[in-house]
């Protein structure tokens, strides 16, 4: 999967209704940003290695949860996962996630699909979880 | 011991960054030869298994040759005594014995290379699990890896474009903010198209005279300035 292709293919359509913008971020790993018209404030990363595509919404870091709630929060979280289509929630260096995986065999359409799914998921957890938050 | 597990023992022992405490720089390569070997060892058998089963179907050849030659010097036997030539029995009989020798060798060569085959067999499906488990284990690696370089790329990212992490419960606001917006000035527009749609009615009203026109024309103002004289 090219993450270059890809980010070409976002910004050049609107697809279920939603525009992007990408940026591609080099590194060690190419990263590609993804914004989604709306939710500016929760892009999603995509990163791919041979076997999977990985797209990753960042929503809160560990000094945002009141730690009085923190054991609910992650009852909750465990609860949600199943009900919460396509994505899962993780942690990733000090900050919570909701990740989905992808073959790398996907289609272009899927991980549109994927993203968008992501962003809409993400809005809501925080919604959901916003009383376990500062 | 998987390397699930080692990340779940790093993590346990106060690692939360378990990609850099896991993931030595020869996982990937041990790994990766395992498989190589792997798949060499399964190429191996599989030629070793070719030649085993030629030999197998060729003493299978031979046993029926043998079985049908004995059968034929049992009539042979058979004939001779019918002729009363015990003699020519007798030889005819030795044949048939040493014959019988031959069938049960070529049996045993039959049956080894029918236990070799199976042997083969289960050396191949286990090399292949031994690929699979060693794929999948590989994919624990370099998932883990990947993502520890791509989020220090997006901090670095983050860092570098000047922009702050911004609290949770704010981008909801904003997109909350944003999404109310939007929705109002939908309605906005829908209740302006639903004006536009009335708009024939008040026409017909105004013509009628029922509804105040909001025009005027030039003999209203003539009527106008004529009252004020």
């Amino acid at each position: 999967m090219n993450l270059q292709d890809l980010g070409l293919h976002f910004t050049d359509v609107s697809l279920e209704g939603y525009k992007f913008e990408c940026q591609l971020i080099s590194g060690e790993v190419e990263v590609l940003q993804v914004v989604i018209e709306g939710f500016e404030e929760i892009p999603i990363y995509i990163s791919a290695t041979d076997m999977q595509i990985l797209c990753i919404a960042y929503l809160w870091s560990e000094d945002e949860v009141k730690a009085e709630s923190k054991a609910e929060m992650l009852e909750v979280m465990m609860d949600m996962n199943i009900p919460m289509p396509l994505s899962s929630f993780s942690k990733v260096q000090g900050r919570y996630v909701v990740f989905g995986a992808l073959s790398v065999n996907s289609r272009f359409e899927d991980v549109v699909h994927e993203v968008v799914t992501l962003g809409e998921n993400s809005v809501e957890s925080i919604s959901i979880m916003s009383e376990f938050l500062k | 011991m998987g390397v699930l597990s080692k990340i779940f023992t790093a993590i346990r022992g106060g690692a939360r960054e378990a990609g850099e405490a896991v993931v030595d720089a020869n996982a990937v390569r041990i790994f990766e030869q395992e498989i190589v070997d792997s798949k060499n060892h399964i190429k191996k058998a599989k030629d070793s298994l070719t030649t085993v089963m030629a030999e197998k179907m060729q003493a299978a050849r031979k046993l029926d040759a043998i079985k049908n030659d004995i059968a034929e010097n049992e009539n042979y036997a058979i004939k001779a005594m019918d002729k009363g030539d015990e003699t020519l029995a007798l030889e005819v009989a030795e044949k048939i014995a040493s014959l019988e020798v031959e069938l049960s060798e070529q049996q045993q060569v039959h049956d080894n290379c029918a236990s070799h085959i199976e042997k083969l067999k289960s050396m191949i499906q286990s090399a292949e699990r031994q690929i699979s488990e060693n794929q999948r284990q590989l994919n624990i690696v370099k998932t883990t890896e990947s993502v520890h370089k791509a989020t220090s790329a997006i901090n670095d990212n983050f860092m570098s474009s000047g922009s702050q992490i911004v609290n949770a419960k704010e981008s909801l606001e904003r997109i909350q903010k944003r999404q109310q917006m939007r929705e109002d000035k939908l309605k906005a527009a829908q209740e302006l198209k639903s004006e536009e749609y009335d708009q024939p009615l008040q026409d017909k009203l105004k013509e009628a005279g029922i509804m105040a026109s909001d025009s005027t024309s030039a003999n209203d103002v003539l009527e106008r300035l004529k009252a004020k004289k």
